[in-house]
């Protein structure tokens, strides 16, 4: 028998076998999972060390740059700031052990907590905090603040070794919350992100770009209960959903966080599976400054034109919950919900919109989506059926996550885009302050007058219920112009190693390992 | 007493359901391939829905059918570049010989050092993905391979007597190359093809696979496969058919391919 036809028939007996095989793994897996998943951890002496799983590349790790909330809730772990977030969304004393707020508003006075000390060992003095905190506002950056909240901070002084002085150009009430920007060494300079020193429960080790990033126990941690309980903490890079199932399957991964609830099937029985919203916006995001986005009408047809609960359903197992406009339900005081209300699936509507501006015939679009998140690639999936209804063509565009943040994201270089905007802390500035015409982060070009005013005196405001009130008239705003279609808050699962527990959901943005350990 | 050709039957009947199956995709399919559904989501297989449903709801019937179109159409397309081209270079560099041989022999080493799916991959970086630079990028890595084969072919026979005498009558180069000597080369030839069409599909699927092939909006078995890989264990309809269909194909393919080169070394 010639040589191929002998391969071709055993490929067909392989082929025949699989489906018998398949079967028989999901069978057998259950109970044998959890001892090889603790026998794959078992790299240090103790065993105390998990592997996570996160979907996207680090690729700044400067504590005080980092523009991603991917690499924020990783540096999470080790960096802290005066006051850090806790799980309820508001904060608490970190580096800081107490700080006092002036009548006015305007000056914030901390006082250190002593015995803080840097991963390196050093005691962390006032002089740390003032270089840190002017670096924040720009020192080493021509000026230009590098966290935005900074803009109005006037000056930092430090009148002895354990106070530091922070003087605002006006009141802010949200202003306490940027104050978890990291405090690193004095001096430290771009060579933080090599050095990665800071005040954390967890030291960095090691870096591998497009690999992984490993972290340990730092033992010198100020705080006795809130040192981290394990040894060893590995990020994975595993930009494929698919393959992080694979990963936690085989053992190699012990905990995978942002999985979509798709897959709870997939995971459910061999791990402990936590569901929670995500704590962001997902969205169909429109570059207002092309065509045919520039036109208010087309953005409201396509509102129409797609059915949010319907993605819901397919994207979140109907666990996601609609948003309608730049803002998350965690975030109860500035959430709107019945916004989400606004832009009832209806097609008729969609089309006489889309007569009405002058694009009666459909058009033609493309939606471009980082392809390292299923979620968002099986949302533009949908959406694209759902505009069809309406005529309009739209083609999926996957990118890497690199290519997204530099052509969508900072570029603004595109069409429409399916993607997530998440908030570092609880206040209203966070989701909304980027849509301001002449924002750094405003990808989606969005101008109106009336959104710039509200946003800017709501973060003026000095009473809070004024200033809520403000923030709502902007989000009102944003959902009445649609300014991009707003979609939802997604639902995840946190899978993990069942013999591990301890895992606390933050109502921000955020991942805390510290809390995290073996039964 | 001649034995019974069962590997050109059996070829013959599996090729055709393949290509029948991939022409009815072209013109019908029961749902339209990328119609999401939400009752339908995660459907077994059943009456409605033959092959099932995937995680979205789509019928994964209609979207093998559009699939193993998208799959065949690129792997002609690059068997078609990889064998005309393939066989106007080995045919000359074979029969000519010289130093313009020996440099195109060299070219076509170093790019077969190179797996050609990799280096498909680093012109699709360049390129950007989409169906037609994935058809031009494989097509192009196909020809070292069938340029080698033809030239192999060529060299047996340019001094045969034969050619020899045709040559001495007077005739042209070009119609001793395509009249006298390109017919004697078919029996090897076609099992080159043959095996280049596996190769094809094959390499089309795993760029799919890779995700850097066609677009998802226009499903192919390969990215279909990768798309379904992470419900492996729960719902292994969404890989198993479209895998099937790779498979079956290839099978065909190379069942007619070795019965085409038994029946006609039989008759030479």
């Amino acid at each position: 028998m010639p040589k191929l036809v002998k391969r071709a028939l055993l490929l067909l007996v392989a082929a025949a076998m699989l489906p018998a095989s398949l079967y028989g793994c999901a069978g057998g897996t259950e109970s044998s999972q959890s001892p090889t998943a603790s026998a794959q951890s078992g790299e240090l002496p103790n065993g105390n060390s998990v592997t996570v799983g996160i979907a996207q590349d680090l690729s700044n790790l400067d504590p005080q740059r980092n523009a991603t909330a991917g690499i924020r809730e990783v540096l999470f772990n080790i960096f802290e700031g005066l006051v850090k977030a806790s799980p309820d969304g508001s904060v608490t004393e970190a580096v800081a052990s107490d700080y006092e707020i002036s009548e006015d508003g305007k000056t914030y006075t901390f006082t250190l907590r002593e015995g803080v000390t840097f991963h390196n060992g050093e005691p962390v003095t006032a002089g740390d905090v003032v270089y840190s905190l002017e670096r924040c506002a720009g020192s080493e950056n021509d000026g230009t603040p590098l966290v935005s909240a900074f803009s109005i901070v006037e000056g930092v002084a430090a009148p002895d070794e354990r106070h530091v002085v922070v003087t605002l150009s006006e009141p802010n009430l949200e202003f306490i919350y940027s104050m978890t920007a990291a405090i690193i060494p004095q001096g430290s300079g771009p060579d933080i992100t090599d050095t990665m020193v800071g005040t954390g429960p967890f030291r960095f080790v090691s870096y591998a770009p497009q690999d992984s990033l490993v972290m340990e126990k730092y033992d010198g941690y100020w705080s006795a209960d809130k040192a981290a309980r394990l040894d060893q903490v590995t990020f994975k890079i595993i930009p494929d959903v698919n393959a992080m199932v694979i990963g936690l399957k085989g053992g190699s991964l012990d905990m995978v966080i942002h999985l979509p609830n798709t897959l709870e099937e997939e995971v459910q029985g061999s791990f402990t599976v936590l569901q929670d919203t995500m704590k962001l916006v997902q969205a169909l995001y429109l570059n207002n400054a092309v065509e045919p986005f520039d036109n208010e009408l087309v953005r409201q047809a396509m509102y129409h034109a797609i059915d949010v609960q319907e993605i819901i359903d397919f994207v979140c197992g109907g666990a996601g919950v609609a948003t309608g406009t730049s803002m998350y339900p965690a975030n109860q005081r500035y959430f709107m919900p019945e916004l989400a209300q606004k832009y009832p699936h209806d097609v008729e509507k969609a089309r006489q919109l889309l007569a009405q501006a002058g694009y009666g015939d459909g058009f033609e679009m493309s939606i471009t989506v980082p392809s390292n998140y299923a979620q968002h690639m099986e949302t533009a999936q949908v959406i694209i059926e759902q505009l069809k209804e309406a005529g309009i063509t739209a083609t999926l565009l996957p990118v890497e996550w690199e290519s997204w943040v530099n052509d969508v994201y900072r570029g603004r270089d595109y069409q429409s885009s399916v993607c997530a905007i998440s908030a570092d802390d609880m206040t209203a500035r966070e989701m909304l302050v980027r849509y301001t015409s002449d924002h750094q982060k405003n990808f989606i070009n969005f101008q109106d007058g009336e959104f710039d005013q509200s946003v800017a005196q709501a973060m003026a405001a000095t009473s809070q219920d004024e200033q809520t009130a403000l923030y709502k008239r902007a989000e009102e705003i944003l959902s009445e112009r649609a300014a991009s279609l707003w979609l939802q808050d997604m639902c995840e699962l946190v899978v993990m190693d069942p013999a591990l527990d301890g895992f606390t959901f933050y109502r921000t943005y955020v991942l805390d390992m510290s809390t995290i350990g073996y039964q | 007493m001649r034995r019974k050709n069962w590997y050109l039957t059996i070829g013959l009947i599996l090729t055709a359901c393949m290509l029948l199956f991939t022409a009815l995709g072209i013109f019908w399919t029961p749902y339209s391939p990328t119609a999401v559904s939400a009752p339908d989501r995660k459907a077994p297989p059943c009456t409605a829905h033959p092959f099932g449903c995937d995680q979205l709801g789509r019928d994964i019937l209609s979207r093998t059918l559009e699939g193993a179109g998208a799959t065949l159409t690129i792997a002609l397309a690059v068997l078609a570049i990889g064998a005309a081209c393939g066989l106007v270079i080995g045919a000359l560099c074979g029969y000519f010989g010289g130093p313009a041989d020996a440099l195109m022999m060299r070219l076509c080493d170093t790019v077969a050092a190179f797996p050609s799916v990799l280096l498909a991959l680093v012109v699709l970086a360049v390129t950007g993905p989409g169906k037609y630079n994935v058809i031009w990028a494989l097509g192009v890595l196909f020809i070292p391979s069938f340029a080698r084969l033809v030239r192999g072919e060529f060299l047996q026979y340019r001094d045969r007597d034969f050619v020899r005498s045709a040559r001495l009558m007077g005739v042209g180069s070009l119609r001793v190359i395509f009249v006298h000597i390109l017919p004697n080369t078919w029996p090897t030839l076609l099992s080159g093809l043959t095996i280049g069409f596996n190769n094809a599909v094959l390499a089309e699927a795993s760029m799919s696979y890779l995700g850097i092939g066609v677009s998802p909006s226009e499903p192919s078995l390969g990215y279909m496969l990768k798309d379904a890989q992470g419900v492996l264990f729960t719902l292994p309809w969404c890989t198993v058919f479209p895998g099937l269909v790779v498979i079956l194909l290839i099978l065909g393919v190379s069942l007619l391919g070795e019965g085409v080169r038994a029946r006609m070394g039989v008759a030479s």
